[in-house]
C-alpha cells in the first residue's frame, strides 16, 4: 500500500519534472520545481513508513520549509533587481 | 474490527492521494496554459498530500509521528497556495497574460 | 522495491544533470541545482543516512540556490555564447580518464560490503561501544561529535575561513552613499507577507529543535544552523535586507562565526586545562557518559552558531553587493 503511494508520487515527480524541462516560460519552470519539492516531501515522508524510521520525517519537515523559501526567493530575484524596483520584463 | 476499518481507511486515503496526485500531475502537462497549470499543481498541494498524509497519520496512531505529520500538513496548507498565489501575481506582474496566446511561438513571458 | 526507487531517481538525476548543462537561461539553470540536490538528499535517504539527507536538503536545495540567486541577480540573465571550438581531442581524454577511474574503482569492495576494510577498523568500536561510551541514540552523532570530533573541528574551521574569504573579498557594508532607499520589494503581495510572517517563528523554533534533538533523531548543528539561516533569509526575502540586518545587532554578525569557533575550540582548551586532551570529554565532568553529553552538547552549539551566522553573512554580502546597481538603464551606484 506504502509502495502504491510511492509508485505514484514517483510518477507525479516525473511529470512535474517533465514540465521543468519543457516549460515554455520560466514560471512554468518555477512552478514545476515546486510541484517536485512537495512530491519530495511526501516521498521522504512515505518512504520513513517504510523503512519503519519515523525519525525521518524531520526531514520531510525541514524540506517543505526549505521548498518554501527556495520558491520565494527564485520570485524574488525573478521579479525585483537590487534595489527592489520591478525588472524590465523580458530582461 | 476496529484496527481493519482504520486500516481500510488509510488504504483508501492513500491510493486516493496518489491518484489526485497524478491527475495533477497531468494537468500540469497537459494543461495549455501557465495560469491553467497554477490550478492542476495546487490540486496536488491540496488534495495529493492531505490525503496520504492523512492516510499515513491513520496508519501511525496515537504517537509522536501523528503531529509531526500534523505539522507536516498544517504546513504544507499554508505555505502551498501562498507560493501558488505569489507566483501567480508575479507572472501577472511579469507580464505573461491569462489565455493560450504565448503557445503560438511568441517569446516567453512577452505581452502579447 | 529499493532498486527500483534508486534507478527512478537516478533516472532523475542523470536527467537534470543534462538539462543543466544545456539551458541556457540562467534562472532555469539555478532552479534545476536546486533540484539536483533535492534527488540527491532522496537518494541519501533510500541509502538509510538521513544526517546526510538532511544536511543535502536543507544546503543543497535551499541555502546554495538562494546564494546562486543572488549572485545571478547582479549578471546577466542568460549565458553568453560560447564560441565554437572542436570538441575532439577534450572529449578523447575525458573518455579514456572516465574509463580508467571506472576500472579503478573495480577494485573496491562491493557497496555496503561488511567485510569491506572501512567496516572493519574502528566502526565497530564506534557503533558497540557508543551507548556505553556516550549514551546518546544517534549514533551519527556520537561519532560526529565526540569520536571525530577533530574532524568535526576542522569543518567549522573550514566555515569560519570561507566566511572570512567572502569578507575580504566582497566586505559587508552598509548601503553605499548616494543611494536612497528604493521601493520595498514585494510591497504588492500582502498574502505573503501574512503568510511569512507567521511562517519565520516558526522555522526559527524548528530550527532550534533541530539542533537540542540532534542527539536523539537525525539532525545536529550544521542542519539546524541552515534552518536558523533559512528562516532569516525568508524574513529578508519579503520583507528587505534592511529589515533583517535589524535582527542581528550591527557588529555582531561579522564576529558570530569566530565565535562559534571560538565555543568549539573552548570546549577542547577546557578539557586540556583540565588535564585530558584536546577535545578529550571525559573531564568535564565526574561521570564520563554525562561528560561526554555534555561535551557533545556545547561543541553542536558552537557548530550551530557558527553555521548560522556563516550562511547569513554569506546572504548578506551577496545581496548587499547588489543595491547600488540598476539594471536595464545604464547608471551604476556608488
Amino acid at each position: 500500500m506504502i509502495i502504491a503511494a510511492i509508485v505514484s508520487i514517483l510518477i507525479t515527480m516525473a511529470l512535474a519534472v517533465t514540465r521543468a524541462l519543457l516549460g515554455k516560460t520560466v514560471y512554468d519552470r518555477i512552478l514545476a520545481v515546486n510541484v517536485f519539492g512537495t512530491k519530495t516531501v511526501l516521498f521522504i515522508a512515505a518512504l520513513a513508513f517504510l523503512n519503519g524510521r519515523p525519525d525521518v520525517l524531520d526531514i520531510a519537515l525541514a524540506y517543505a520549509l526549505i521548498n518554501f523559501i527556495g520558491v520565494i526567493a527564485v520570485l524574488r530575484f525573478f521579479e525585483y533587481d537590487g534595489n527592489g524596483a520591478t525588472r524590465p520584463e523580458g530582461e | 474490527m476496529m484496527a481493519l476499518v482504520i486500516d481500510l481507511l488509510s488504504w483508501a486515503l492513500i491510493l486516493v492521494g496518489g491518484a489526485f496526485g497524478i491527475i495533477g500531475g497531468i494537468g500540469l502537462l497537459r494543461l495549455p496554459d501557465f495560469f491553467s497549470r497554477i490550478h492542476a499543481a495546487s490540486v496536488t498541494d491540496s488534495m495529493c498530500a492531505p490525503c496520504i498524509i492523512a492516510g499515513l497519520m491513520l496508519q501511525s496512531g496515537f504517537t509522536l509521528v501523528t503531529v509531526k505529520l500534523l505539522f507536516l500538513v498544517i504546513f504544507l496548507f499554508l505555505t502551498s497556495p501562498t507560493a501558488s498565489h505569489a507566483l501567480a501575481k508575479a507572472a501577472l506582474h511579469g507580464g505573461l497574460e491569462p489565455g493560450e496566446h504565448y503557445d503560438a511561438g511568441k517569446a516567453p513571458g512577452r505581452k502579447r | 522495491m529499493d532498486t527500483f526507487v534508486d534507478i527512478v531517481l537516478l533516472a532523475f538525476l542523470a536527467i537534470c544533470a543534462i538539462s543543466i548543462l544545456t539551458l541556457r537561461d540562467l534562472f532555469a539553470m539555478a532552479m534545476m541545482f536546486g533540484l539536483f540536490s533535492l534527488i540527491t538528499a532522496g537518494l541519501f535517504t533510500t541509502m538509510d543516512a538521513p544526517d546526510v539527507a538532511f544536511t543535502e536538503a536543507a544546503v543543497g536545495a535551499g541555502i546554495s540556490t538562494i546564494l546562486i540567486l543572488t549572485t545571478l541577480a547582479q549578471t546577466a540573465r542568460r549565458e553568453a555564447p560560447r564560441p565554437r571550438h572542436n570538441a575532439l581531442l577534450p572529449m578523447v581524454v575525458v573518455w579514456i580518464t572516465g574509463a580508467v577511474l571506472i576500472y579503478g574503482t573495480a577494485d573496491l569492495p562491493a557497496f555496503g560490503d561488511p567485510d569491506a576494510p572501512a567496516h572493519n577498523h574502528v566502526a565497530p568500536h564506534y557503533l558497540q561501544e557508543s551507548p556505553a561510551e556516550i549514551g546518546i541514540p544517534n549514533a551519527v552523532a556520537a561519532v560526529l561529535a565526540s569520536y571525530r570530533g577533530f574532524d568535526t573541528w576542522g569543518e567549522v574551521l573550514v566555515v569560519f575561513a570561507a566566511v572570512v574569504g567572502v569578507i575580504a573579498l566582497i566586505g559587508l557594508r552598509r548601503r553605499p552613499p548616494g543611494v536612497t532607499a528604493g521601493p520595498v520589494a514585494m510591497e504588492q503581495h500582502d498574502v505573503l507577507r501574512v503568510i511569512a510572517k507567521l511562517v519565520v517563528p516558526v522555522i526559527l523554533l524548528f530550527g532550534l529543535y533541530v539542533q537540542f534533538h540532534g542527539e536523539y533523531s537525525p539532525g545536529g548543528g550544521f542542519q539546524a544552523g541552515v534552518i536558523f539561516a533559512a528562516a532569516i533569509i525568508l524574513y529578508a526575502l519579503v520583507f528587505d535586507l534592511d529589515a533583517a540586518r535589524k535582527v542581528i545587532p550591527p557588529g555582531w554578525l561579522n564576529r558570530l562565526p569566530a565565535i562559534g569557533a571560538l565555543i568549539f575550540g573552548g570546549v577542547g582548551l577546557v578539557t586540556m586545562l583540565l588535564g585530558g586532551d584536546f577535545l578529550d570529554y571525559d573531564y568535564l565532568r565526574e561521570d564520563p557518559r554525562a561528560a561526554q553529553q555534555l561535551g557533545i552538547l556545547l561543541v553542536e552549539i558552537g557548530v550551530g552558531v557558527t553555521v548560522a551566522s556563516s550562511m547569513l553573512v554569506f546572504y548578506f554580502t551577496f545581496a548587499e553587493r547588489g543595491r547600488g546597481r540598476r539594471t536595464g538603464n545604464g547608471e551604476t551606484g556608488a
